[in-house]
């Protein structure tokens, strides 16, 4: 073991760190707003709507994270139209990639999280509402969404946990987060021990830290 | 169309025996995850306190700890632990693993650690009679074990392996790192040297879809098959 080895690149890996929780705190925020998006048309009535919501999840669901990022990261340069277009200032940083690629990925576990949350409210409650002569709006904001985040909080936990792991592919197209940098120290000192144990802690730390946040959200949001 | 000929003038021969290949690393780390398992399903299910822990260690750090930082340490660090108990039995020559072997062995542990997840689970939940009943009725430990505890556990576990699966199988795209020539790592050499990312890219996320299509439908069928009856 050689702790000198340990202490020293600390403070590299807690710098990369904050490129990981960055890339992961951007890519759940997108992602819950596409996973939203995608749970109302798929629990829409509109056949088109459902269809394409269910095959955008599929997809990303079936396919791995890597392949997705480097669809996105090495593949759409290839197209020249999109080098002429506003886009390619966000597509030609790989940053920006990445979020995009974890943010469509997190976003299609979120939609089909969300949507059995939607689906096990009980129709009591929206009818209820309708009876008390609620907007519709009213019902979906103060009836229908409470709901849903309190069914969907503990699957939603496991997905940031499955986010975290998945922001360390950022470090296959040349970003240095956590996995990245420590790749990096293993490659330059072939000690794989004992950055394994520095860089993995920092990772069971976000996680631990993760699970006990979402346990007390948990209990926050059981009224019963 | 024309990159996808088999033969020299294509890549579909390649890319045919990199899907083959990553069915296989999927398989063995399938295997080796499910003796894993086996080792420490009965650690987590254990009356000793020290056994849980040991149990929960693994599965926690595993499933805590990203694919590709655990695929880095099997990678680099690997032979170097091979080497090192070789010495103990007085070798001392360069020893170099192969990248099959490191791979699926490294993905075997990731995948045990869900699989121990789940085959404790599927324990858990059988119904407490059926222990009782079993020693009441005075089984050997093997009866009681292959033909009560055993069909049982595997009806509630199967729809959670498959899931185990699915992940694995997507898991093994990771070990393209190493260079292990499987369908991502043919994807980054076609993608390479034809200088046609998008379809190559495209076209490996199309194989995995198709791999996790075909195994779902299979998997589904064995579902139906177990819980007959109920």
């Amino acid at each position: 073991m050689d702790f000198e080895l340990m202490i020293n690149s600390l403070p590299k890996l807690l710098s990369a760190t904050l490129v990981t929780l960055k890339l992961l705190s951007a890519s759940l925020f997108f992602g819950l707003f596409i996973g939203l998006l995608f749970a109302l048309l798929r629990v829409s009535k509109n056949k088109f709507f459902n269809g394409f919501s269910y095959g955008f999840s599929y997809i990303f669901r079936g396919t791995p994270l890597l392949v997705q990022i480097f669809i996105i990261y090495f593949g759409l340069g290839q197209i020249e139209y999109l080098r002429t277009t506003i886009l390619w200032t966000i597509l030609k940083e790989p940053y920006w990639c990445a979020i995009i690629a974890f943010s469509l990925n997190t976003g299609a576990y979120t939609s089909e999280i969300l949507r059995s949350a939607f689906q096990t409210i009980k129709k009591g409650y929206t009818e209820a509402g309708k009876s008390l002569g609620l907007k519709y709006s009213t019902i979906f904001y103060k009836i229908q969404i409470p709901i849903a985040i309190k069914q969907s909080l503990p699957a939603y936990g496991n997905e940031i946990i499955l986010m975290l792991k998945g922001t360390s592919l950022a470090s296959t197209v040349t970003l240095l987060d956590l996995t990245g940098v420590a790749k990096y120290i293993i490659s330059t000192t072939f000690k794989p021990i004992e950055v394994f144990i520095v860089a993995g802690s920092i990772y069971l730390f976000i996680t631990f830290v993760v699970h006990n946040l979402i346990k007390y959200l948990e209990k926050k949001f059981s009224y019963q | 169309m024309e990159l996808l000929y088999f033969g020299d003038t294509g890549w579909g021969d390649e890319l045919f025996i990199a899907t083959l290949m990553t069915i296989a690393v999927s398989l063995t780390a399938m295997v080796i995850g499910f003796f894993f398992s086996l080792i420490f399903t009965p650690l987590k299910l254990s009356k000793y306190k020290f056994f849980n822990l040991i149990g929960n260690f693994y599965t926690t750090v595993i499933r805590g700890v990203p694919e590709l930082l655990v695929i880095y340490l099997f990678f680099f660090g690997g032979s170097g632990a091979i080497m090192y108990v070789a010495q103990i039995f007085g070798y001392f020559e360069y020893i170099e693993i192969n990248a099959f072997i490191t791979g699926s062995f490294a993905i075997g542990v990731i995948s045990g650690a869900y699989s121990t997840e789940v085959f404790r689970g599927a324990i858990l939940s059988i119904d407490k009679g059926q222990f009782e009943a079993s020693k009441v009725l005075g089984l050997n430990k093997y009866i009681y074990f292959f033909k009560v505890i055993m069909p049982q556990m595997l009806r509630l576990a199967l729809p959670n392996l498959s899931n185990v699966w699915q992940i694995t199988l997507k898991d093994t795209s990771l070990i393209s790192v190493t260079g292990l020539v499987e369908i991502m790592r043919q994807s980054y050499i076609a993608a390479g040297s034809t200088r046609d990312p998008l379809f190559f890219y495209s076209f490996a996320a199309v194989l995995y879809l198709l791999l996790t299509f075909v195994s779902m439908k299979f998997l589904n069928k064995l579902e139906k098959k177990y819980s007959r009856g109920y």
